[in-house]
């Protein structure tokens, strides 16, 4: 398996195309406000948005389910949280379990947790499926004005990454071929993962301080007010785009009030 | 072009009771071309890196003055930015600031894409946008970079990693260029590459090089200055006048001095049946199907170019990865070595990975040793003297307390063939055992190996050196004469 | 004691915060399933590895902001490689970090000894533990659910990411790669 994060969808579709940071505040805006409730209703229509707006970001049904299908096994977890710890057990009970009945008030509440869950991961999906880190990080800089050094500090080790991925599997031949290897029993297997983990640190950490004389010497750390090579520009196309997921989640969550089946989480 | 001018040099860092480099008295001038010597551990990388300006004052003490056209590296470094640029200015003394190309290609590379990378020196000194592309194209023609801006530094080689990040350094023009071992993790191709970049590129500018495959790094050069551990330069001269009189110390103490060549060390016996055969394995994109046999008493060395699959059939024949198709087996056991289980594998076949520091497992150097013979079952008392004995025979002992991961890179090669060799395996397989070691650590490997091989022992080396090839081994394999199925991808050094 | 980041600084901390990534991507490799979401015992028992970065990150770069920086980077980096909870990672991994954050500030940034990581892994953990039960376990009982989450996850908080980030600077320490940093200085002079 390999560890990669790079973009996977279309560059050209409309909304792939938007300013990173606009892309990242629209879907923290979208999604966030459905936090706040507990019914299964907001979450199915932020959900029918979202799918929808999928082909405007150019990514494919197929790849986001791929992406999202770890949310799945996470649901599965939270449907058996509710049902063992479930506070209120209204509505007809639907299975005797004596204290862990369950009820339809358990269900619609576990409906609503995994339709929640989905909502909230799939414009994380969007997003950095149609970002590239490079964008991303210019556009922190340029337009929402984080620090230089910082976003490149994270873009250079962020770089690192499939590198490390690489090396932890070396890491995992090379014990196996010391002789140790985990078999069946768990405490064997947890020391094996910290020793790995911790070669994998050491090594890391070395690069880390490599690439920091590196960085230094090509004058990262002169103090003089840096350029820009390439340009991210915040257009009103941008602006429409947060300002749209904004609506839209308002609208959402309007519709659940005026229903009445608003249900807040406090 | 700069003039560098050292005055009683010395750097002593932090936490450290010897001086790294002492008394150097130094006159390099415009545009000469400095070949930098001396045995591990006298102080060449610090000068570079003072010279580089990148040692700064709380991080050790200085003695003595170190000028680049008059001026300290930190503050020269600074000051270059703004002015030699914007004005056009660029024959002004101390106002072309010091440029460092360091060994390892993959931690000087900061940006995803070739052509960011090569913008990102200019975007640290307020460059304008405008300019900033022209140079960076200028930048990668003069270093004959192949790519597109937009190629991935990731999917480069080892050799074009190193390109890149000489374009990054001399797109700012800088009147002093400095290197530090730039081809050391390099494959020869990759190290050829660097150089001819070298050659085209160079300009006008002073250049101090670091380089220990000495004979290739001549055509570069003028002028070799030799540092003497322990303090002060041994020589300075042109090369045959510096190698006629010290070639033999520096021989002995580590520099490949070109004139100097090894013995071979074959093997007298013929080998012994088989102990692994591989059947027409292979792996899907990384290895086309090869069939080999490795015997008892020999050493079978591993040719190929990058990409090949060496390292592939590396781990392949040390029961680490599973084929895709074909078979191994050896040993009398009926299940292919990938499915032995750990203790058993350490038992029969040991590997030695390019990289020591990947099969480090404890804090203690005399623990590594032990563990292998633990996972086999031994006793206390077995264990220690394994360990007493190989501590010994590798030169280790004064060592057994430290951390391994504190240890020299010769040294920590000696430590992962010694853990290999801790479970008396009858195979040893090992993954580019000579890449980027000095003269002396060389010499005590490839004699340490011949000695194995005497022992009775099976040795496969996957390797791009030729000295070692030509030194050691009893068969070759080359790679990469079979056509592969699939296009393979480059796989580069890291 | 200069608060400025040094280029070294941001890069180790970015490092840390990107192997991190990583080791919980090999974490999921072992132990993906069901068993991930369901709250007790194994969640809640092991919940302090992913709360490590901010107190590790703060005992090495020791400067102000480590903390939040290098945990709020790594569960960037997290989503950006894909976890099964998605998106809120992004904003409970900077709660949970501030939660640290706040104790090494309470300490001015200059006392880095075993008590303040302990309670500053405690802290993180109970701002994780809060934010959990809030959003993703409404609805529960505080008896039988939410308080026993809630201290487990401040106590395994407490043992792997304050007891764990010390012991593990020291044994980082004493391999050398934390030589330019005070975490390093411990290490007998070479």
């Amino acid at each position: 398996m390999i560890l990669a994060a790079h973009p996977v969808a279309d560059p050209s579709a409309p909304l792939a195309r938007r300013n990173p940071v606009a892309k990242l505040a629209a879907a923290l805006l979208f999604s966030l406000p459905l936090v706040a409730t507990l019914d299964p209703l907001t979450p199915a229509i932020a959900l029918a948005i979202e799918l929808a707006v999928v082909p405007l970001f150019g990514v494919r049904y197929s790849t986001l389910a791929r992406r999202a299908w770890p949310v799945l096994i996470a649901s599965l977890g939270l449907l058996v949280t509710m049902v063992l710890f479930s506070a209120t057990r209204t509505g007809t009970p639907l299975l005797d379990l004596g204290p862990f009945d369950v009820t339809t008030g358990v269900l619609i509440s576990a409906l609503g947790l995994v339709l929640r869950l989905f909502a909230v991961a799939i414009p994380g999906v969007l997003v950095f499926a149609t970002t590239d880190p490079t964008d991303l990080a210019d556009a922190l800089v340029q337009n929402a004005k984080a620090s230089p050094r910082f976003a490149i500090g994270a873009l250079a080790a962020f770089r690192l990454l499939p590198l490390l991925g690489q090396e932890w599997q070396m890491l995992t031949l090379a014990r196996r071929a010391r002789g140790i290897d985990a078999g069946r029993n768990p405490l064997a297997a947890a020391r094996l993962f910290v020793s790995t983990a911790f070669a994998m640190l050491v090594g890391a950490l070395r690069r880390g301080g490599r690439l920091a004389v590196a960085m230094d010497a090509r004058g990262f750390d002169s103090g003089l007010p840096r350029s820009y090579a390439r340009r991210q520009i915040f257009r009103p196309a941008d602006t429409a785009l947060v300002v749209g997921a904004l609506a839209l989640s308002s609208l959402t969550l309007g519709i659940t009030i005026t229903l009445g089946l608003f249900r807040s989480i406090i | 072009m700069s003039t560098v001018v050292l005055r009683g040099f010395g750097w002593r860092h932090a936490g450290r009771k010897a001086w790294a480099v002492r008394d150097v008295d130094l006159r390099i001038e415009h545009g000469e071309r400095v070949l930098l010597l001396g045995p591990s551990g006298a102080g060449k990388s610090t000068l570079l890196a003072a010279l580089a300006g990148l040692l700064p004052d709380d991080s050790g003490e200085q003695a003595g003055t170190i000028e680049i056209d008059g001026l300290d590296p930190r503050n020269a470094r600074v000051g270059a930015a703004t002015d030699a640029w914007f004005s056009g200015r660029r024959g002004e003394p101390g106002q072309r600031g010091v440029g460092i190309v360091f060994q390892d290609p993959q931690t000087q590379l900061v940006m995803a894409r070739s052509g960011d990378d090569v913008a990102f020196g200019l975007e640290n000194r307020g460059v304008p946008p405008a300019q900033i592309w022209p140079w960076v194209s200028d930048a990668l023609d003069r270093v004959g970079f192949s790519y597109p801006i937009t190629r991935s530094t990731a999917a480069l080689s080892g050799g074009e990693a190193q390109r890149l990040a000489l374009a990054g350094v001399l797109a700012l023009r800088p009147g002093l260029l400095l290197l530090d071992e730039p081809t050391a993790n390099l494959d020869p191709a990759g190290a050829t590459l660097v150089r001819e970049s070298l050659e085209r590129s160079r300009d006008d500018a002073t250049m101090i090089l670091v380089e220990h495959r000495v004979a290739e790094a001549l055509p570069l050069i003028d002028r070799v200055v030799v540092l003497e551990p322990g303090g002060g330069v041994r020589a300075d001269g042109g090369p045959e006048m510096v190698f006629a009189a010290y070639g033999d110390r520096l021989a002995d103490e580590g520099v490949w001095v070109p004139g100097f060549t090894i013995p071979p060390l074959k093997s007298a016996t013929p080998a012994t049946p088989d102990l692994v055969r591989a059947e027409q394995v292979t792996v899907a994109q990384r290895l086309a199907p090869v069939s080999l046999s490795v015997g008892a008493g020999e050493v079978l060395a591993v040719t190929g170019p990058n990409g090949a699959g060496k390292s592939t059939l590396a781990l392949l024949l040390g029961g680490l990865l599973a084929p895709t198709g074909g078979r191994i087996h050896g040993f009398d056991d009926e299940r292919p070595p990938h499915k032995w289980r750990a203790a058993t594998l350490t038992g029969r076949i040991g590997s030695v990975f390019q990289n020591p520091e990947h099969q480090f497992v404890t804090s203690r150097v005399a623990d590594e040793l032990a563990v292998g013979p633990r996972r086999l079952g031994r006793s206390p008392a077995e264990v220690a003297r394994t360990v007493e004995k190989l501590l010994e025979r590798l030169r280790l002992s004064k060592l057994a307390g430290a951390n391994p991961y504190t240890l020299s890179g010769g040294e920590a090669r000696r430590l992962s063939v010694a853990t290999a060799l801790a479970t008396a395996p009858r195979l040893l397989v090992l993954d580019e055992p000579t890449f980027g070691q000095d003269r002396r650590t060389w010499i005590e490997l490839v004699t340490l190996l011949a000695t194995l091989r005497d022992d009775g022992h099976g040795i496969v080396a996957v390797t791009h050196d030729d000295d070692f090839v030509q030194a050691l081994a009893d068969r070759t394999f080359p790679l990469g004469t079979v056509q592969p199925k699939q296009p393979l991808p480059r796989r580069r050094r890291s | 004691m200069n608060n400025r980041w040094r280029t070294i600084d941001i890069v180790i901390a970015s490092i840390i915060a990107v192997a991190f990534g990583v080791i919980f991507w090999a974490w999921g490799l072992l132990y993906n399933g069901p068993a991930d979401a369901i709250p007790l015992p194994g969640r809640a028992l092991l919940y302090g590895v992913w709360l490590v970065p901010a107190v590790l990150g703060a005992l090495i770069v020791r400067k102000p902001g480590a903390a939040f920086y290098t945990l709020s980077l790594a569960a960037l980096v997290s989503v950006a490689i894909g976890t099964s909870w998605g998106w809120t990672i992004a904003v409970q991994g900077p709660l949970e970090a501030l939660g640290a954050e706040l104790i090494f500030a309470i300490f001015g940034y200059k006392v880095y000894r075993l008590p303040v990581a302990l309670l500053a892994g405690a802290t993180a953990g109970v701002v994780a533990a809060v934010y959990d039960v809030i959003v993703w376990y409404p609805d529960t009982s505080w008896a039988s659910f939410r308080l026993p989450y809630i201290l487990i996850t401040a106590a395994s908080s407490l043992v792997i990411a304050g007891l764990g980030s010390v012991l593990l600077t020291r044994a980082l320490a004493q391999t050398g790669v934390l030589d330019r940093f005070a975490a390093g200085r411990s290490r007998a002079l070479v």
